[in-house]
């Protein structure tokens, strides 16, 4: 009782200091009812995708039927099989260009230098729903054809995902090489290196948990994006999350629930590493 | 930094590839989208650049003006919402102590990684007529109907249901639910970096925490607010699968206009120039914030 006591703030015992907030009982009750509004729907959403019951409504006992249906479910695995592969994919292409980017903005001073950098960014700040036209858009107007072979037939959505990620690994890539030395590089080059020596010698290892991290980054990215592969996806291209929506929209059952849990379960601990990486990176 | 001049070759190899993506496959199609957004409609998939208005014409017109109106007052809304609600979260977390702040800050962050379809989803669950926050009233209200028939009153025949779903209040409820993390996280950077002697002065001069709060802390912490208000509002007004999934028939937005456009109604030039409606809103927000955070010369990528 003490211990509920002194965590909801309402303990005596040690008075509250002018700025201790943290400790106060209303700012509690906010932080709490904020975190119970944001988990509460998942922990259910998660908890129901093991629930023996057809209607998502009553708990009638745990079973796993829900996964082995989904697993069964063709166009569901088609579709999976789909996001990973643009997810590998894209990861690979937008680490090439996101590190590109952030050691040319680390390292040189050129005309239009800021203006570049707003551009790169660009991608990240404007709506979703934006791009994903200007993709859809532009498919078109260059006449890409909708009957390719997989996983040719994919390489549309590649594209996109490539164009919206790579920016977000060049802010991180950016990130650590603050913290680089760059006598390092110069002491490299008086011994003899080449300029390519240097960046595969002595650059790319400094950089080597930055890179994973913006690895990690862009494939949850790519895994998690709906919006942009809605519009860009050809009528028989489907992704993960273009399935659910379309499960969605039809009812509510519990194999989705089943199936969002797996890309939860995915997309979270894929990003716990890349943001334990991403400590690793703090400079000092 | 060196001069691009000194390695010439080095920076076009650095430059290219990364150029090359940018321009062919993100500025070349919204140069596209804002052509056709001056286009006229030839045939089914045909436009021809005509250098027309016409598009943003028809955006005014006040079925398509009600709608921008309304995806404002959504958006807005539901940006107020997570601002209100975010400084004291922020400032929860900015104040706790050293062993609970990172796990504060990971369970505001945890939820950006979880699909926002998926959190959309999960909502419904927990919002409709049979859902979670409707047990809970229906409990509550049969204590409170037992409790009133005890001195011979009844709050009706039967329980009613909340329709929390399909309306307007669930698509600011989805709204703030998916772009919450999103104001707290320049709150909280803003807070933390604030220098606590100023509270103190203001507290030990006699002010109390709402007068702190509004004469010092807000005003040396509005650069955070203003960054969490446009990375709110931006991707809160091109929302539509979360009018889709959670508003009723009044609840549309601009957003699913646009889908319309391009999906079915087969109008892509007016849907074209509703996205750039849009954009020229972005841009303007965004101008506004690099005014402000110009003055201390933050670079794009720093952010």
């Amino acid at each position: 009782m003490a211990g509920l006591k002194s965590l909801l703030g309402l303990s005596r015992d040690e008075s509250i200091g002018p700025l201790d907030y943290g400790r106060r009982w209303w700012m509690r009750l906010i932080v709490g009812l904020t975190f119970l509004f944001l988990y509460a729907p998942i922990v259910v959403l998660i908890a129901y995708s093991f629930n023996d019951s057809r209607r998502n409504i009553v708990w009638l006992g745990f079973t796993t039927d829900w996964y082995v249906k989904a697993f069964n479910n063709d166009s569901l695995l088609t579709a999976f099989a789909n996001s990973l592969t643009i997810a590998l994919v894209n990861t690979v292409f937008s680490v090439i260009l996101g590190t590109l980017t952030a050691l040319l903005l680390w390292r040189f001073r050129f005309p239009g230098r800021p203006v570049y950098e707003g551009a790169v960014a660009l991608p990240i700040v404007i709506p979703e729903i934006c791009m994903g036209v200007a993709m859809m858009a532009f498919f078109a107007w260059i006449g890409w054809p909708n009957d390719l072979p997989w996983p040719i037939s994919l390489t549309n959505i590649i594209i996109a995902h490539v164009a919206f990620s790579f920016p977000f690994v060049a802010v991180i890539v950016r990130a650590r090489l603050a913290g680089f030395n760059r006598e390092l590089e110069d002491a490299a080059k008086d011994l003899g290196a080449t300029e390519w020596r240097t960046l595969i010698d002595i650059v790319v290892p400094y950089l080597r948990p930055g890179l994973i991290a913006g690895a990690l980054i862009a494939f949850t990215l790519s895994l998690d994006d709906f919006v942009i592969t809605f519009f860009t996806a050809g009528p028989d291209t489907i992704t993960l999350p273009v399935k659910i929506f379309s499960m969605v929209r039809f009812s509510v059952t519990p194999e989705v629930n089943a199936a969002s849990t797996v890309l939860i379960v995915i997309t979270v601990i894929t990003t716990v590493i890349a943001m334990r990486l991403q400590n690793i990176n703090k400079p000092g | 930094m060196e001069n691009w001049r000194k390695h010439p070759l080095v920076f076009w190899a650095f430059s290219l590839p990364p150029s090359f993506w940018l321009i062919v496959f993100f500025f070349v199609p919204l140069t596209l989208v804002w052509g056709l957004s001056f286009s006229e409609k030839r045939g089914i998939i045909e436009t021809e650049l005509t250098f027309t208005l016409d598009n943003y014409l028809r955006g005014l017109e006040p079925i398509y003006l009600e709608i921008l109106w309304k995806s404002i007052l959504l958006a807005g809304g539901a940006t107020l919402i997570c601002l209100v609600v975010g400084y004291p979260v922020a400032f929860a977390i900015a104040f706790a102590s050293e062993r609970w702040k990172p796990w504060l800050l990971l369970l505001v962050i945890l939820p950006f990684w979880i699909n926002i379809l998926i959190r959309t989803y999960a909502l419904i669950a927990v919002f409709r007529s049979r859902g979670y926050v409707n047990f809970a009233y229906e409990d509550l209200w049969t204590a409170a109907n037992w409790l009133v028939g005890l001195v011979g009153l009844s709050l009706g025949e039967r329980f009613v249901p909340l329709s929390l779903l399909y309306n307007n209040v669930a698509v600011v409820a989805g709204i703030v639910y998916a772009f919450f993390p999103f104001m707290v996280l320049p709150l909280y950077a803003n807070i933390e970096k604030l220098d606590r002697s100023f509270m103190e002065a203001s507290l030990d001069l006699g002010a109390g925490h709402w007068r702190t709060f509004f004469s010092v802390v807000f005003p040396l912490t509005w650069q955070g607010a203003l960054s969490g208000i446009v990375i709110v509002f931006i991707p809160a007004l091109g929302a539509f699968f979360i009018p889709d999934l959670l508003g009723g028939t009044d609840s549309q937005m601009i957003g699913n206009v646009i889908e319309r456009q391009f999906k079915s109604a087969n109008d892509w030039p007016f849907g074209a120039a509703l996205s750039f409606l849009l954009m020229y809103a972005t841009f303007f927000a965004l101008a506004l914030r690099a005014l402000v955070a110009g003055r201390r010369g933050a670079g794009a990528l720093d952010a």
